[in-house]
């Protein structure tokens, strides 16, 4: 008796799942995204390595719920990567629907490879959110092209990131304005520098910003490695390396896990430059007492990598309106402003000043940057990202030459 | 139903890990539809062989997991044997316990900012002392050889052993076996070692083969004080699992096979020298030496062992004081100002991962404890061992490399709809949380006096009277460390939450983990503080009830 109930329920509940979540969603009719949505709960997978920035997606999770009945959970990880597994993992088992994973915080190598899988929302749907309109992509080229994969709409802006270094003033040191001057540097200064072991996010930024430099015609770089060029680009990378490496932290045969890890050795007096992917790295460090507050960011004068980062919606997601709402709500002038707040979280806005209403703009204008943080003027040039493959490339040969140092 | 108990049991352990096992084989021969690998091949193989510094690394993990074994196994043998029936002993005891309570990684940061060349000790002597204006530019953390690593490994597994040899102590009679050996001249350790440790290293013998499975492919205390490069095995797998270029799965999962491969090695290698050792004990009582003077050996031990526990108590105790500090620079020995900001923060998010952790653990401790003992009771009635080939079943949770089997398991779970609730989860908690339980809880079991049993049958008690008035009240010590062991099995695991429960069930330890990936010192404090607060209370429950339990028994206290 209660199987056959079961069964029944079961029976008058399946139609319904189907439908809602097979249908496809029409971005450009909101209202009916909208009313999708209330009531969902959206599954945030992004990484949770910060509490700054796990408070104001906590903070942006209430105001939706408050204001579109839609609750946001946020699935902390520690590498992104673990969520594209998850929707591989799906798709292998043939669970197109209900997938467990609503929203991606994603960029680069990530994106392109879930791009290519198959395994982000089609068709794209970034450009029809009603919040577009504010989106700068004509003067952000990161945010249409994410490290030269084209986005298509497959992916919705969240912040821009710059390569900024740190030092600590009170030490005194004079600091190198190019990467070869850094060469010379960590000859004057043994044992003061290191970078994070590639294929560390950011220490493989590092290298790609190294290459970016001393590349004769940097054009080769927005292409795919060609077969057989690759030594010859490189050769002058490496033979710097070679000349830094003796001269680095633990003589470059040990190196940190990651830019955190390189942070806590600069606060620790151990070397006297750390580095990360955003401008506001520095000035959140000092307010949270990791780094003293004669810490101070700066540039290489001719120029450094530039990239964006994104949400990007899988393909098989259970609650793809509630995503797409809080996407919305993600490049609405109030979410960037807060988010671009150092007290809060410091992360540079996607939004176009022009394009914004008289107070916002204001708003953005007032903000207080921090004492570390370097204003967009002066952040010096930017650098395109290379094609992914020079990564792919870069990483292996690095690991070849130098992950075997002892 | 007793009977059905040691098949829930295999099934516990089997299903999940034969299906997870061949989500590693196929694709570690290249078979893996969804990602376009449709041939069957040794290319991943030969692909893992070409990686540089692979045997580096394989010789890194195995050296590094039989060093530990050795170092903490002889570390327990040498103490028990100095010092147990002592005072000194019962305070050592108090000591080491909660040790087993503190997760791994909260014990390896902990040592990691102790030694470190601008750690808390260096900063105690700089520059007074030292002239180091700046940290010196030592290889002390993360050196190649793995021995800073080794020693994290060390101070946390010689707790584990400490207390798996306790449980198994009161079988052994030591008391008497040493009123024999003094009386016949030997010297205190070498009449232990002679007369007592024969008997109890059958007993602990499952655990120890636990701990080199568990140092040849540890991940969380590799990453903190491990080499880089080359890193362990263990850690290059995880890399290359977790690597978004997903053609890395294939290459991955061969390396899981080889993992597997050299976890097996390390046991055979071990099972080798406990041959030797055994002939060499021989040798050794057979010389008629009587080994009187080991008054310095015996110190030594007793130092080594409170030097462990001292190192990680005080990195905890500094930790504790980051979890409060404001900015702490070099060279300061204590930090400038102090703040609660960091406790305000985390505790406003730590409440409901908290729920979980207790939840999960007590489901997964409480299912494991009732199978194991039904299990157990079973075996005792039949007298139907399951025989070598069923405690070859509860090695493969401890051996298989969790990432690897965990990923094919979760595929399993997809395709057959099971999903990511609560109950997945505690299933899987179950695989690694059911065979420390009933390793640890097993031998003390089997060596029950069954003669027990005889007195209560031929007073007219059933079998059950003697089962719940005189072998359960008198096994309660074991069963309360089993359960507390088994729940702190649950509450450190990492992976098997984050990829089961798909990130949807954060424990303290998902969170923990996440949040050390930043690096701050201040929330990991927190975190582990936290983290190790709930296994604690459990260890401080199996002490304490036995102890109210018995407190007008003397002979039960042990």
């Amino acid at each position: 008796m209660f199987r056959r109930t079961v069964i029944k329920t079961l029976a008058a509940l399946l139609p319904a799942a189907i439908a809602t979540s097979a249908h496809a969603v029409d971005v450009s009719d909101w209202k009916s995204v909208e009313e999708a949505a209330r009531g969902q709960t959206v599954y945030f997978n992004a990484w949770g390595g910060a509490q700054n920035i796990n408070d104001y997606i906590r903070w942006a999770g209430d105001e939706v719920e408050k204001r579109y009945g839609v609750k946001v959970n946020h699935v902390k990880l520690d590498d992104t990567a673990n969520a594209v597994s998850a929707v591989v993992a799906a798709k292998a088992a043939g669970k197109d629907e209900g997938g467990e994973i609503d929203l991606i915080w994603i960029n680069g190598e990530n994106f392109v490879n879930m791009k290519k899988q198959g395994l982000l929302l089609t068709p794209g749907w970034a450009d029809s959110l009603p919040n577009w309109k504010y989106v700068d992509w004509k003067n952000k080229p990161t945010i249409t092209v994410d490290f030269t994969e084209p986005v298509e709409g497959l992916e919705s802006p969240w912040g821009m990131a710059k390569f900024v270094f740190f030092q600590d003033t009170a030490r005194g040191i004079e600091m190198p304005d190019s990467f070869l001057q850094l060469v010379d540097w960590t000859q004057k200064h043994p044992g003061r520098f290191t970078y994070p072991a590639p294929p560390d996010f950011i220490g493989s930024s590092f290298l790609k910003q190294a290459l970016t430099e001393v590349v004769a015609d940097k054009s080769v770089l927005q292409k795919p490695v060609v077969e057989g060029k690759f030594e010859t680009v490189t050769a002058p990378l490496f033979a710097a390396l070679d000349r830094m490496h003796p001269n680095m932290w633990r003589g470059g045969r040990t190196f940190p896990k990651n830019k955190e890890a390189l942070r806590q050795l600069l606060a620790d007096n151990e070397v006297d430059i750390a580095f990360a992917f955003s401008p506001a790295e520095a000035s959140n460090a000092i307010a949270n007492n990791e780094l003293p507050d004669t810490v101070r960011s700066f540039v290489f004068s001719g120029g450094t990598l530039g990239n964006s980062h994104f949400v990007a919606i899988p393909y098989n997601a259970a609650a793809k309106e509630g995503a797409l709402v809080f996407a919305n709500f993600l490049i609405s002038p109030e979410a960037q402003l807060k988010k671009q707040d150092p007290e809060v979280w410091g992360d540079p806005t996607v939004l176009n000043m022009d394009a914004l209403p008289q107070d916002d703009r204001k708003a953005f204008d007032d903000l207080d940057l921090g004492v570390a943080t370097l204003p967009p003027s002066r952040l010096g040039p930017t650098y395109n990202e290379p094609h992914a493959s020079w990564m792919e490339r870069l990483e292996v040969e690095w690991t070849r030459r130098y992950g075997v140092a002892n | 139903m007793l009977r059905l108990a040691p098949l829930i049991a295999i099934a516990v352990l089997i299903l999940p890990i034969s299906s997870g096992v061949l989500a590693t084989l196929l694709p570690a021969f290249g078979w893996f539809p969804a990602l376009g690998g449709t041939t069957v091949s040794a290319e991943p193989f030969r692909e893992l062989f070409r990686e540089p510094g692979i045997w580096q690394s394989v010789w890194l993990s195995l050296k590094t997991g039989l060093l530990t074994t050795m170092i903490s196994l002889g570390l327990v043998v040498a103490f028990f044997a100095a010092w147990s029936g002592t005072r000194l002993f019962e305070r050592m005891r108090h000591l080491v316990s909660p040790l087993l309570a503190i997760p791994h990684a909260a014990a390896a940061f902990g040592l990691a900012f102790m030694i470190a060349p601008s750690g808390f000790l260096m900063r105690l002597v700089s520059p007074e002392l030292t002239g180091f204006v700046t940290p010196p530019d030592w290889q002390i953390l993360m050196d190649p050889g793995g021995l800073s690593m080794s020693a994290g490994l060390i101070v946390k597994e010689v707790p584990f052993l400490f207390l798996v040899t306790l449980a198994a102590m009161p079988q052994a009679r030591a008391g008497d076996f040493h009123r024999v050996a003094s009386g016949l001249g030997y010297g205190r350790m070498a009449g232990f070692v002679f007369t007592v440790w024969p008997q109890l290293y059958p007993q602990i013998r499952l655990a120890v083969f636990a701990v080199i499975a568990y140092a040849t492919s540890v991940v969380d205390v590799a990453l903190i004080l491990g080499p880089t490069s080359p890193a362990p095995l263990a850690v290059r797998l995880v890399g290359w699992m977790g690597d978004p270029d997903l053609a890395m799965r294939f290459k991955a999962s061969a390396g899981a096979i080889l993992q597997l491969g050299l976890t097996v090695s390390a046991l055979l290698i071990w099972i080798v020298l406990e041959k030797a050792g055994s002939a060499l004990l021989q040798v050794c009582s057979l010389s008629g030496i009587r080994y009187l003077r080991d008054g310095a050996l015996r110190w030594f031990s007793g130092g080594a062992m409170a030097l462990a526990a001292v190192l990680v108590l005080a990195g905890l105790a500094v930790l504790a004081i980051w979890s409060f500090a404001g900015y702490w620079a070099w060279p300061d020995a204590v930090p400038r100002s102090f703040t609660l900001k960091t406790w305000m923060r985390s505790l406003d998010a730590v409440s409901g991962p908290l729920w979980i952790t207790l939840l999960l653990g007590l489901a997964a401790m409480v299912i494991a404890i009732v199978i194991v003992i039904a299990s157990l009771e079973n075996e005792a009635r039949t007298g139907r061992t399951g025989g070598s080939r069923s405690l070859w079943l509860l090695y493969l949770p401890l051996i298989m490399p969790q990432p690897a089997f965990l990923f094919g398991l979760k595929m399993f779970f997809l395709a057959f709809g099971v999903g990511t609730g609560f109950a997945a989860l505690v299933s899987v908690h179950l695989v690694f949380v059911l065979p420390y339980v009933f390793l640890s809880l097993a031998d003390p079991w089997r060596a029950w006096d069954s003669r027990y049993a005889q007195v209560s049958a031929t007073l007219g008690g059933t079998r059950n009277d003697t089962f719940w008035k005189i072998r359960l009240p008198m096994l309660a010590g074991p069963v309360l460390v089993a359960a507390a062991i088994g729940f702190a099995v649950s509450v450190g695991q990492y992976l098997p939450t984050v990829l089961i429960g798909a990130g949807r069930w954060p424990t303290l330890t998902t969170e923990a983990v996440a949040l050390a990936s930043g690096g701050d010192r201040r929330v990991i404090g927190v975190y582990a503080f936290l983290q190790m607060f709930l296994p604690f209370a459990g260890f401080a429950i199996a002490a304490l009830v036995p102890a109210a339990m018995f407190a007008n028994r003397r002979a039960m206290r042990a």
